[in-house]
C-alpha cells in the first residue's frame, strides 16, 4: 500500500525568496549617499572659500587627498591605521570570544546568569576615560592596554546579544530536542548556537564598530610603542596640522564603515540563507 | 507499580489528574487505552486538557496522580506548528531525530529518503522550510517523526493551523499512513468531522478540569474512502459527537 500523494511533486512550484534586491535595486541603494558625498564635497570648498584667512579650519578635499600621497606623512598614516587597525581586531575577536562563552555559560547554569549578568551591565556602564588611568598603570602604555580597551568596550554587545539569541530558541524547537533525550552539548550545538548565530552576528557587527573607537581611544592614552592612527590624530590636532588631521580622521572613519560592513556580509553569509540579516 | 499491560496495549492511562503549581485542574480520572492498530482522537473545547493529555503520554510532564503506562519506546509526536530547524533544509529536518540517537549517516539518509517519499515531498530534498507551505512543512515534520519507525504517534492538533482543503488532503494521507504502517495514533483536535474521519474511536472531553465524558466507536474501515465524509451515517456520527461535546462543555 503506498501512501504516496499527488500534490506539488514539481520543485519548480516554489520559488525560493528573494531578500536582496539586485542589479539596478543595489546600485539604488548606492545612489543617493554618494549623491550626498558630492555635495558635501561640493559645500566644503565652499565653507572654506567662505572662511576667507581663517581656512585651515576646514581644508580643501584635494589638500587633504594629497596628504596620503605625501611621502612625510602618507606612509607615516597608513601605517599607523595598521597598528590601530591589529589592535582592534585582535581586541574584537577577543571580546567575542569571551562574550560568546560568557553567554554560553550564562544560558547553561541560571545561576551563572544571576550571579555575573549584573556585572556586565555594570561592565557597560563604567565611562572608560575615568578607568584609563588604571588600565594603563595595570597593564603598561603598549599594545596590551590598548587592546583591553577595545575588549571592554566591545564586550557587553557580544554577551547580550549572545545571551538574547541563546533564550530566544523556541520552546516547540526545545521540546523537540528533549523528547528525544538530546544531551546538553547536543542542544547547544545544534539547536541554541545555530538559532543565535543572527543574534551573534548583530553583535558582533556593533561590537566591530566599539572595538575601532576603543583602539583610537588606547592610542591617545597609551603611546608607547608603534603610535596608532589614534596617536597621530592627536599629535596633528595639537600642531593645528589641518590637512594631516583630516587625512587621519578620514581613514579612521573609512576603517570603522569597512569593518560595519564586513561583519554585514559575514552575518549574510552565515545565515541570510534564512534568516533576513540587516 | 508496574501495571501488567497486553501485548497489544500501547498507551494506557489509569485514573490519571494533572494539577498544576498553580493549582488549576486540568485533567481528571482519565482513563485511556490505545491499542496496535487504533487510532483514537481526542476532541474537546479549548482549553480541557487535551494537550497536556498528549504531554503527559509522551513524557513531556508527568501527571501529578495516576498511573500512565506506554509500551514502546518508538513515539512518533508531532506538534501544533511543523517546529522545522529553519537553518536546516527538507533533507537535513528530516535527518535530524535519528542524527540525535547517533545513527550512521549512510542509514539515516536512506530512512529520510523513504519518509520524504512517503509524504510526497521528493524533489523538495533540498529547499528551506521557509520556501515551503504550511502544508509542505507538516509534510516535513511527519517525514521527521517518521523516520523513527513510531509505534504509536501521537499529534498535537497538527492540521489546525492549515486551510480546509489542506487539512483533508493531509487526513487522506494521515490515514494512508496509519494502514501502510500500522502505528497506533492518539491524535488531538478540535474539528469533530477531522475526528471522525481519521479514528477508530473518538472521545470527547469535558472543559476544564477536562474528562472524559463520552466514547464513539467509529464503524468505517481503513482504507477510507474520502466519500464517506458525505455519507448519512458519517453525518450522524458527527451529529452524536458534536451533540456529546455541547452537553460536556
Amino acid at each position: 500500500m503506498s501512501a504516496e500523494i499527488s500534490e506539488g511533486t514539481a520543485p519548480a512550484l516554489v520559488a525560493p525568496r528573494r531578500s536582496r534586491p539586485r542589479g539596478r535595486g543595489r546600485l539604488g541603494l548606492w545612489l543617493p549617499p554618494i549623491a550626498l558625498l558630492l555635495i558635501i564635497v561640493g559645500g566644503t570648498y565652499l565653507v572654506n572659500f567662505l572662511l576667507g584667512t581663517r581656512n585651515f579650519l576646514l581644508p580643501q578635499p584635494h589638500v587633504v587627498a594629497q596628504v596620503y600621497i605625501d611621502p612625510k606623512n602618507g606612509p607615516a598614516i597608513f601605517e599607523a591605521l595598521l597598528h590601530s587597525a591589529e589592535v582592534a581586531l585582535v581586541g574584537l575577536a577577543i571580546a567575542i570570544a569571551i562574550g560568546v562563552l560568557w553567554a554560553i555559560a550564562m544560558n547553561s547554569a541560571k545561576w551563572v546568569e544571576r550571579t555575573t549578568f549584573p556585572y556586565a551591565v555594570i561592565l557597560q556602564s563604567i565611562p572608560i576615560l575615568a578607568i584609563m588611568p588604571l588600565i594603563g598603570f595595570w597593564f603598561g602604555y603598549n599594545f596590551a592596554a590598548r587592546t583591553i580597551v577595545c575588549v571592554l568596550i566591545a564586550l557587553f554587545p557580544m554577551v547580550s546579544n549572545t545571551l538574547f539569541g541563546l533564550q530566544s530558541v523556541d520552546r516547540g524547537h526545545r521540546e523537540l530536542f528533549k523528547l528525544q533525550g538530546a544531551s546538553w552539548w547536543t542542544i547547544l550545538t545544534k539547536l541554541e548556537l545555530p538559532a543565535a548565530l543572527p543574534a551573534i552576528f548583530a553583535g558582533a557587527r556593533i561590537s566591530a564598530g566599539l572595538s575601532v573607537v576603543g583602539a583610537i581611544v588606547g592610542d591617545f592614552f597609551f603611546q608607547r610603542g608603534t603610535p596608532g592612527i589614534g596617536a597621530l590624530i592627536s599629535k596633528f590636532g595639537a600642531r593645528l596640522q589641518s590637512p594631516e588631521l583630516f587625512a587621519s580622521i578620514l581613514v579612521a572613519s573609512l576603517f570603522g564603515v569597512l569593518i560595519f560592513l564586513l561583519f554585514g556580509w559575514l552575518g549574510r553569509r552565515a545565515v541570510g540563507k534564512w534568516y533576513d540579516f540587516g | 507499580m508496574p501495571t501488567a499491560v497486553a501485548t497489544d496495549t500501547l498507551l494506557d492511562f489509569s485514573d490519571v489528574q494533572m494539577t498544576f503549581p498553580d493549582g488549576t485542574v486540568a485533567l481528571s480520572g482519565i482513563d485511556l487505552t490505545v491499542k496496535r492498530g487504533e487510532f483514537v482522537t481526542v476532541v474537546g473545547p479549548s482549553g480541557c486538557g487535551k494537550s497536556t493529555l498528549l504531554r503527559i503520554a509522551s513524557g513531556l510532564e508527568t501527571a501529578s496522580h495516576g498511573t500512565v503506562d506506554l509500551a514502546t519506546d518508538r513515539i512518533g509526536y508531532v506538534f501544533q506548528d511543523a517546529t522545522l530547524l529553519p537553518w536546516r533544509d527538507v533533507q537535513a529536518n528530516v535527518e535530524l531525530l535519528a542524527e540525535l540517537h547517533g545513527t550512521p549517516r549512510a542509514d539515516r539518509r536512506a530512512k529520510a529518503k523513504e519518509a520524504i517519499d512517503l509524504v510526497g515531498l521528493t524533489g523538495f530534498e533540498k529547499h528551506l522550510p521557509r520556501a515551503l507551505s504550511g502544508g509542505m512543512r507538516m509534510r516535513t515534520s511527519l517525514a521527521r517523526s517518521l523516520t523513527l519507525d513510531p509505534e504509536i504517534f501521537l499529534f498535537d492538533e497538527p492540521f489546525g493551523a492549515l486551510d480546509e482543503i489542506t487539512r483533508e488532503r493531509l487526513n487522506d494521507e494521515l490515514l494512508k499512513l496509519f494502514v501502510a504502517k500500522q502505528f497506533a495514533g492518539l491524535f488531538i483536535t478540535h474539528s469533530v468531522s477531522e475526528a471522525v474521519y481519521l479514528s477508530t474511536r473518538v472521545i470527547v472531553m469535558s472543559g476544564r478540569p477536562g474528562r472524559i465524558v463520552d466514547t464513539f466507536d467509529v464503524p468505517f474501515d481503513t482504507p477510507r474512502d474520502p466519500e464517506i465524509r458525505f455519507t448519512g451515517e458519517f453525518a450522524r456520527l458527527v451529529g452524536k459527537v458534536s451533540h456529546a461535546l455541547r452537553e460536556g462543555a
